[in-house]
């Protein structure tokens, strides 16, 4: 089996803002907005070098929305920064109508997603974002699992016309994708070969989903692990190649499991290929405060939540 | 003829074709529509600097943003005699398939619409941006902006308007359409709005009042008045009186026809007031 390796472990907002480092470098038509979290967003050394391309809106992400839409006219690619919670809930209805149904070419970039945010609480760790984003015609909703996938996305989502949400995080974590890697949007990464079970894992529980092939490879299961980044436009093929030779299937992502990732795989195979699912992701509940390593272990949200996911699954194969 | 007197017919015009589309579908907006209609006539016909054809990018040119969305028949209407599209297509306003939905969209490609309205509240800041992109291009150029009183209750106006005074937005105009009517009734009653030019001037904002502004002169010397005080440092706001409804006796004055279409007797009425000057879509 396919191992992996922590090139030293680091938080996907860093590598967020390395791409925005390396766009503000690359290209000049990149601006950045920020709602009074540059800091947290790590994009300071881009508001340094290209001071003229950022925009400080203050603690109004709703106006960011907007005058992000407004940017677009002249070529320019707006990227939007705040916490996903408010990237997203806040800001739904300026999303829909100002950019989405518009059609804008904004990035919408949320960092602090999910419950991994930790301390702060619920007010704080949105676990409905991708349904949401997913929900709007036209928008492409990204989730990378480690530093340097979100670096690639970043710069990736610079060349696709179109809103984009760029969902990532603040707790640090294994960096196990290649460092030089190309991102292509809407295209599954295959990280784990197997025949038992197929595991289809976004964002920090990709890594998860490893450690829960390594330990079930130990009792005798082959699982697959498929790295979801993108959560549309979905890789419908990807996923049915896989469920079709391991006949069933997991899904694992720190969101509620209404609207989430495993909902879109579990649309896919009931039309396509019904076959048995189980979700390893936030059960329609409020996270609290907490460690991340506490609150992904309270809500079943690690290796070992997977690993029994599996063996329940494997058991209502035909 | 003279200038003035094509704007004046263009005006009866364009008031014709709000009452004729809104009865053609029995809904639609015609109260704030018919209001604006001299600024809009103004802005398209004298005080903006256009370039032929359309594109959404707009380098080179003035833009104009619609935040008050339901008066959408006003602002086709007077598109489409701009030359941004045929004038039969106003034919087809809230009709399935058509391009003229029922709040502006740039989502079935209609020329002279550079942005979705409908859902109040959000075009100042999508003005904002175009201006500050405007600045990034070293474009000249302005960009204008309409809204309603009553929208302003919307809060992201707010931190709109903290916006461009605070980072010296000064490529923007934004009128504000104050006829004192909303939907449920005066604005003052559904919602007290003070004192709005004080307002803007607190937070920062060069402020011209616009006593009548369904006087064409009127309204084309407040907004060249505006455009002179651009590029000073501070965003321009006109705070524009009108009269709800103006140009048909029976919908002036009242809120009754924020959204409201008229029967065929209703409409006769409107368009013997309103005289066919440069013919009927």
């Amino acid at each position: 089996m396919k191992k992996y390796k922590d090139q030293g472990s680091k938080d996907t907002r860093s590598g967020f803002g390395a791409g925005m480092t390396e766009l503000g470098r690359t290209n000049p038509k990149v601006v950045a907005l920020c709602a009074d979290l540059v800091g947290s967003l790590k994009i300071d050394t881009f508001i340094k070098e290209s001071p003229e391309r950022f925009f400080q809106v203050g603690i109004a992400e709703a106006n960011m929305m907007g005058i992000a839409a407004g940017l677009t006219i002249g070529g320019y690619i707006p990227y939007t920064t705040t916490f996903a919670n408010f990237s997203t809930g806040r800001v739904y209805d300026q999303i829909r109508q100002s950019i989405a149904y518009s059609g804008k070419n904004v990035k919408i970039c949320a960092s602090h997603a999910g419950l991994t945010l930790g301390e702060d609480g619920a007010t704080h760790q949105i676990l409905e974002d991708l349904g949401m984003m997913k929900m709007l015609p036209g928008m492409t909703v990204i989730n990378p699992c480690d530093y340097n996938q979100t670096k690639a996305a970043t710069i990736a989502i610079s060349k696709h016309q179109g809103p984009v949400y760029l969902r990532f995080g603040r707790p640090v974590v294994p960096n196990f994708t290649p460092e030089d890697q190309e991102f292509v949007i809407g295209k599954a990464v295959h990280l784990i070969e197997g025949s038992d079970v197929t595991i289809i894992a976004t964002g920090h529980l990709v890594w998860q989903a490893l450690q829960a092939a390594e330990n079930l490879e130990k009792e005798g299961i082959s699982a697959e692990v498929i790295n979801i980044h993108t959560i549309k436009p979905l890789d419908t093929e990807a996923i049915l190649k896989s469920v079709k030779k391991t006949g069933c299937v997991v899904t694992a992502e720190e969101h509620n499991y209404l609207g989430g990732l495993g909902e879109s795989v579990a649309r896919t195979l009931s039309s396509e290929y019904p076959a048995p699912q189980s979700f390893v992701a936030t059960k329609d509940t409020f996270g609290e405060s907490g460690t991340p390593e506490q609150l992904m272990e309270k809500y079943g949200l690690n290796n070992k939540a997977i690993e029994e996911a599996v063996k329940e699954v494997i058991k209502k194969k035909a | 003829m003279s200038k003035s007197q094509d704007l004046q017919d263009l005006i009866l015009q364009v008031r014709r074709d709000i009452v004729r589309m809104v009865h053609n579908v029995n809904s639609g907006h015609p109260g704030g529509s018919l209001g604006c209609t001299e600024f809009f006539v103004a802005l398209y016909n004298e005080v903006m600097e256009l370039k032929d054809g359309f594109d959404m990018d707009g380098v080179g040119e003035d833009l104009f943003f619609l935040s008050n969305g339901h008066i959408s028949p006003v602002f086709y209407s007077v598109l489409a005699r701009r030359g941004y599209f045929p004038i039969e297509e106003l034919n087809t306003f809230r009709l399935i398939n058509s391009r003229l939905q029922g709040h502006p969209t740039t989502h079935e490609g209609l020329p002279g619409v550079r942005i979705a309205s409908g859902s109040l509240g959000q075009g100042m800041s999508v003005a904002i941006g175009a201006a500050q992109a405007k600045k990034l291009n070293k474009d000249p150029h302005l960009v204008f902006s309409l809204h309603g009183d009553g929208e302003l209750q919307e809060g992201q106006n707010w931190e709109a308007i903290m916006y461009a005074a605070g980072k010296k937005v000064d490529n923007l105009i934004a009128t504000v359409d104050r006829n004192g009517q909303q939907i449920d009734g005066a604005t003052e009653e559904v919602m007290p709005m003070g004192d709005l030019k004080a307002k803007f001037l607190a937070f920062g904002w060069d402020v011209l009042e616009l006593e009548n502004g369904n006087d064409l002169q009127a309204v084309i010397d407040t907004l060249h008045e505006a455009k002179k005080r651009t590029g000073k440092g501070k965003p321009v706001c006109i705070i524009m009186h009108t009269e709800m409804g103006h140009g048909v006796d029976f919908m002036m004055g009242t809120h009754a026809w924020h959204g409201k279409a008229p029967n065929d007797e209703q409409l006769a009425t409107a368009l013997a007031q309103n005289p066919e000057t440069l013919g009927d879509y």
